[in-house]
């Protein structure tokens, strides 16, 4: 390729690409290096801002609360992830089956949840799993289950806010759909002339032809439920009152972040937590790359 | 064509950079000095009813040709942080006289002194308990606003359900608390269907332990007595209450499902026996379910006294605010007397109109209560109740920590409740917790 041609569009493409540089580094990158610096500081907004030194990350690795809210967190993703994703699974490959032209009336009803705001899934979640009268416990009870106090009993609060996370899988189902329509048909055909039985079909068919999408909803969802804070901020801290009740199985990390930022005005504090938390992400991020590379089948490999 | 492209690229990002530049609090429209007509600007309050409408106006009256501009919504911590961090201080905050504690030892609100000396703003008329609680290290930081008192409210067709006299209901004596509650709590299939006796902890915890004759802070709010053995006793006494009426667990499931701001709220369904609340509840009680009868009496102390723990909001101006002189003549106006008593009347003459009751209104201003109950109340057994509760109001100081000492205590007491500790146990390690939060907060002052 001629080399002014070359250059011309690569200034095309940067210059395509500008909006979201410049946005980038003025509202990510900036902010980052920002809360990275205050780490380092006692800031508190409002008076004058002394360097530290580690001592906020010293802090966190004492912090009791740092550790039960890393804990609640993991065991809150280790749940949510795989469940978002076994029944998104389930619930594409029956929108897969239906005909076209109702296919896009589901897909619809099956992402309308997804636009609820958080913090109204938050009041929603008191509702349907109050033990006393919640439509989650008279339906167990219904079948003769007695069912415990989600919203009170901390070992059942984060199974139910993993229940209530099904409210927004939409967006998942859609990938997922998305990937299940390209699967080619010939491969099908295929296997089913080989005899192969459904769950055959499903293993080394579906299943590999769409494990691009499987590891991309892994790790977004992943992240997402590390970040977890709208929906159970509101539904545990969102007013004074609840805060009285404030109950340690929902103190997820970002939570007690945001309360060491807000709340407390440790801002300094804050910001090595929200770069703990990144180390986190990454670390765990970049470990599911390194298995992906076994399991992840790409048309142009 | 290439060229066009970028230009539009970067001219919309420009857009983006000045649109985010732009939030916050605006400073005020026009003028900038104290003697042109200004646009004060406010955190916190909003005209919502008549009694806000007709002070907001007069105090706006006493400020012209100035005027302050209305806000929406309660005070938010992150948007007023916002607003000081980036120099565009409001010029007037409306919050908890609480919280007002941690932001006067960052220094981001001004104390009042000189307002109060320039604009001969009279104390007197203020209630002593609400300038104790907006009063850090000597210096005032707010104006009292409402007074919000506790009793205790006691639904009447159960304690004849149960044969017992609403007016023998004593939390002064223990023992006898702990039938009463036992008797009025209802069971059916394993299920709650009414809670007796509601003591209200964590939240109303303060109230208990003065109850028990000790406090959980020193007056000069420097130094944590969580571990106070009243306070340990007191714990383990409401604890045990709750856990006599089905335990925490179902207590707080089967509380949370009442319709507490509706018709049916556990007064008319006859779900609760009896609770101390604030009294503002009694006005919603009113509205709501009239024909409940509810029976209101002191909250008591061990000793048989009255005991009244008081809360409300205040007044203050922050430290860089751009119209300071205004705003303190504003608020001086807001929480004067004869404002108060403007407000009560426009409030009486709205009920009237409804054909509803007027239960007063409980200002931190006791000169305007003086006159508000005397001549637009009429006599009310209830309302009586809780003015005669108002001569033993008490209030925590303010503290430079007070929402993590707040959280401390309330963290111990929902492990407690949740039976992850014992009592002792739980403020041994709330009382570490709250006073290295104290001592690291008044360190810079």
């Amino acid at each position: 390729m001629n080399v002014a041609v070359r250059r011309r569009e690569t200034w095309a493409a940067v210059g395509f690409l500008s909006p979201w540089l410049i946005g980038f580094a003025v509202f990510m990158a900036g902010p980052m290096v920002a809360s990275l610096v205050l780490s380092f500081t006692d800031y508190d907004v409002l008076t004058s801002t002394d360097f530290v030194g580690g001592e906020n990350y010293r802090q966190l690795l004492a912090d009791p609360k740092v550790r039960s809210s890393i804990a609640n967190t993991l065991i809150y993703t280790a749940l949510h992830v795989p469940v978002t994703m076994v029944v998104s699974l389930a619930l594409a490959m029956l929108l897969a089956r239906v005909g076209r032209r109702s296919a896009g009336f589901f897909r619809t009803i099956f992402y309308l949840p997804t636009i609820t705001p958080k913090v109204a899934v938050g009041v929603l979640f008191l509702l349907l799993f109050n033990g006393q009268v919640g439509l989650v416990n008279s339906a167990l009870g219904s079948v003769g289950i007695d069912g415990p106090n989600w919203t009170v009993d901390g070992p059942w609060i984060k199974p139910g806010l993993v229940l209530i996370g099904a409210w927004s899988l939409g967006s998942t189902v859609i990938i997922y759909l998305a990937a299940l329509q390209n699967v080619p048909r010939d491969l099908y055909e295929a296997a089913e002339m080989d005899g192969a039985s459904r769950w055959a079909t499903f293993r080394a068919v579906t299943v590999p032809m769409i494990s691009g999408a499987l590891f991309f909803t892994l790790i977004i969802n992943t992240i997402a439920s590390l970040q977890t804070f709208d929906e159970v901020y509101t539904a545990f801290y969102g007013s004074a009152n609840q805060q009285t009740y404030g109950n340690d199985a929902a103190l997820f990390y970002v939570v007690y972040l945001f309360q060491q930022a807000f709340q407390f005005l440790h801002m300094g504090y804050a910001s090595a937590l929200a770069w703990l938390l990144f180390v986190i992400i990454v670390v765990i991020t970049v470990v599911q790359v390194r298995l992906s590379r076994r399991f992840v089948y790409y048309e142009n490999e | 064509m290439f060229i066009r492209l970028i230009r539009f690229a970067v001219s919309g990002v420009l857009v983006l950079v000045l649109a985010a530049g732009c939030g916050g609090v605006g400073k005020s429209s026009s003028g900038s000095g104290d003697d042109a007509a200004a646009t004060l600007t406010m955190m916190g309050f909003g005209t919502g009813d008549e009694i806000a409408k007709t002070r907001f106006d007069k105090a706006n009256a006493a400020i012209a040709p100035s005027a302050a501009k209305a806000s929406e919504g309660s005070f938010d911590a992150q948007a007023f942080l916002s607003a000081v961090a980036s120099g565009t201080p409001p010029d007037l905050v409306y919050m908890e006289r609480r919280l007002l504690g941690t932001y006067a030892a960052k220094k981001a609100i001004m104390p009042l002194g000189d307002c109060v000396e320039r604009e001969k703003i009279d104390m007197s008329q203020f209630r002593a308990a609400a300038v104790t609680e907006a009063t850090l290290n000597g210096q005032l930081y707010g104006l009292p606003d409402f007074y919000n008192n506790r009793v205790l409210m006691l639904n009447d067709a159960a304690f004849a359900e149960v044969n017992l006299d609403p007016s023998g209901f004593d939390t002064g004596d223990w023992q006898a608390l702990s039938t009463a509650a036992s008797r009025l709590t209802k069971v059916s299939g394993g299920k709650l269907q009414r809670i007796g006796f509601d003591p209200k902890i964590p939240e109303f915890l303060p109230m208990w332990a003065r109850a028990n004759g000790a406090a959980l802070v020193s007056d000069d709010g420097r130094t944590a007595q969580l571990t106070d053995p009243k306070v340990v006793e007191v714990l383990e006494y409401t604890v045990g209450l709750i856990n006599e009426q089905g335990g925490w667990s179902n207590f707080k499931s089967f509380r949370d499902s009442w319709d507490f701001f509706g018709a049916k709220n556990q007064f008319a369904s006859n779900q609760l026996g009896a609770f101390v609340m604030e009294d503002f509840y009694l006005n919603v009680l009113a509205a709501n379910s009239p024909k409940a009868k509810v029976s209101v009496a002191p909250f008591r102390g061990v000793d048989g006294q009255p005991v009244d723990w008081i809360t409300g909001n205040a007044w203050a101006i922050p430290a860089k605010s751009p119209h300071a002189d205004q705003a303190c003549k504003w608020i001086k106006t807001m929480t004067d007397s004869e404002t108060w008593i403007a407000a009560a009347k426009a409030r009486a003459e709205v009920r009237q109109k409804e054909n509803k009751p007027f239960l007063g209104v409980f200002t931190g201003n006791q000169k305007a209560d003086e006159v508000i109950f005397r001549e637009h109340v009429k006599p009310d057994p209830t309302v009586q109740t809780v003015l005669k509760a108002q001569e033993s109001g008490f209030s925590e100081p303010a503290l430079a920590a007070g929402e993590e000492f707040k959280a401390a205590w309330q963290n111990a007491v929902s492990r407690v409740l949740e039976g992850k500790q014992k009592p002792a146990q739980a403020m041994a390690e709330a009382q570490q917790q709250a006073q290295a939060a104290l001592d690291k907060a008044n360190s810079g002052s």
